[in-house]
């Protein structure tokens, strides 16, 4: 971990006199100009003094507010908001994606329920618009719903209008939160690294062996209901993940991010990073919701993790095979 | 946004009635519904509730419904209790020859107004006009059908006691 940066101030005034001096000064020692030269020292460290007063301030208001942004407070979602901002979401679906959800009755009628879906079309990501929207409607907007969303992604101005929706930051805690308050959890675990995959990888379920939603379905005995989604990878063309460059920039560390994708996208054209807005093509979405997996009557009590990690992914590779297989053309459908 | 159909059904308004009345038989009928299910005991008359979704555009939308009208042979309507704001209605009337004009309003609303709420109900109404059409048409194709059969039944009774 990089060492903190000595504070300006410090090096201002003991750097100095310590390198002029030997030591602290005494006022007989000094020259006639030395009593010019403090003083506008002095009103300089004053004057840095205030600057690192109001930078320190506004960074700490910036970081509160993040932090609290990034906090799992599952009474943020407003199911009158939500109710409200339907249309919206429902007129995005219809016209620009023809969007489809199938199946939604294999998701248990109540109580709480782990979601799990493939990741697709970028940080925009459209199939949490119109699945949302699909469960909103199916259930109610009165059932609880949640999907965990990376750091970033509620970081961004965006991120008030999506904890509204019930939308929390990716965390086993957060998680943990909204299954105990009987809410259906929408996880991606492929997160960034799977959203943001080579279109030509569009139908493949690529989780990075994150094995994550396995434990909490099994800490919380819930039913994993699987969601797989075809057609974002072509919102936009993908051309690759940018693992190489997310690690040589340490954007790892310092931001969580796995990658840096590379991907040609209007109206920016060849764009890195994927954090502009941008305007997505209108590719023909579906989304099929699969039967729920309830592990231990079907691993018995102490399930292998591996094992169910295998057969979740092989559910749904197998399914998104099949949406893949209805597909003719790009962007069309 | 309110939308009308209706068709005239070669069968007088209490046979139309008593199909209509069966609520189980929704699900033979209607076009785009994707749901229908009864909540609470009450199967049928005021107060009969049920659990309905209909397909519009790339949502299932629906919600809770209960029935606030029960005007035998006449009128039938249902309004919602959760859900998107919904009321529908049957309006039987006859018309001579033994026929019935069956009307079936439908009225419903987004939440929220403004311009999204506008549109959406805008963009929605041919295709739900369109399942309100289909579903006068499979209704009238039922309760005749339903009704030759009868006819046939009693024609063949007859011919065997004679």
């Amino acid at each position: 971990m990089a060492s903190a940066p000595k504070p300006v101030s410090d090096v201002s005034t003991n750097g100095h006199h310590a390198a002029t001096n030997g030591g602290a000064p005494k006022i007989s020692d000094r020259a006639p100009l030395d009593g010019l030269a403090e003083s506008v020292g002095r009103a300089t460290g004053e004057a840095v003094r205030i600057g690192q007063g109001l930078l320190g301030k506004a960074a700490g208001n910036a970081a509160r507010s993040l932090a609290k942004r990034l906090q799992a407070d599952l009474d943020d979602r407003d199911p009158d908001y939500i109710r409200e901002n339907l249309p919206l979401s429902w007129l995005m679906a219809t016209i620009w994606y023809r969007a489809e959800v199938r199946n939604l009755k294999n998701v248990p009628e109540d109580g709480a329920v782990l979601l799990v879906g493939n990741h697709t079309g970028g940080n925009m990501s459209p199939e949490t618009i119109f699945f949302t929207l699909a469960f909103s409607t199916y259930f109610g907007v009165e059932r609880r719903f949640h999907q965990l969303a990376h750091n970033l992604v509620l970081a961004s101005p965006l991120g008030p209008f999506l904890r509204r929706f019930g939308t929390v930051a990716a965390s086993h805690e957060n998680a943990l939160a909204a299954l105990d308050a009987g809410a259906a959890v929408l996880v991606f675990p492929g997160g960034d690294w799977e959203v943001h995959r080579p279109s030509w990888q569009s139908s493949k379920i690529d989780f990075g062996g994150r094995r994550g939603f396995v434990r909490l379905a099994l800490e919380k005995d819930v039913p994993i209901v699987p969601v797989v989604t075809i057609g974002g990878q072509e919102t936009a063309l993908w051309l690759d993940r940018g693992a190489w460059l997310a690690k040589l920039l340490r954007l790892d560390r310092t931001a969580r991010l796995k990658v840096l994708p590379i991907l040609i996208a209007p109206p920016w054209g060849l764009t890195i990073g994927d954090f502009l807005p941008r305007i997505p093509l209108p590719a023909k979405m579906t989304s099929d919701v699969l039967p729920a997996i309830h592990l231990r009557e079907q691993f018995g009590e102490e399930p292998d993790i591996d094992e169910v990690y295998e057969h979740v992914t092989g559910v749904m590779q197998e399914a998104l095979d099949g949406l893949a297989a209805e597909r003719r053309y790009p962007v069309i459908g | 946004m309110r939308l009308s159909e209706s068709v005239v059904v070669g069968s007088p308004p209490r046979v139309v009635w008593s199909y209509l009345a069966d609520l189980d038989n929704y699900g033979r009928f209607m076009s785009g519904i994707t749901r229908w299910d009864a909540d609470g005991e009450a199967t049928s008359g005021i107060g009969a509730r049920r659990r309905m979704l209909i397909k519009v555009g790339s949502a299932e939308v629906g919600g809770l419904i209960e029935m606030v009208e029960w005007d035998e042979p006449n009128d039938l309507a249902w309004s919602s209790v959760t859900g998107i704001d919904q009321r529908g209605r049957f309006r039987l009337r006859p018309v001579g020859n033994g026929s019935t004009r069956v009307e079936l309003r439908y009225q419903y609303g987004v939440a929220g107004g403004g311009l999204t709420g506008w549109l959406s109900e805008r963009v929605s109404a041919p295709s739900i006009s369109k399942d309100l059409r289909l579903s006068l048409q499979q209704l009238k194709r039922l309760v005749e059908s339903e009704r030759q059969e009868r006819v046939a039944a009693a024609a063949e009774a007859e011919r065997a006691e004679a």
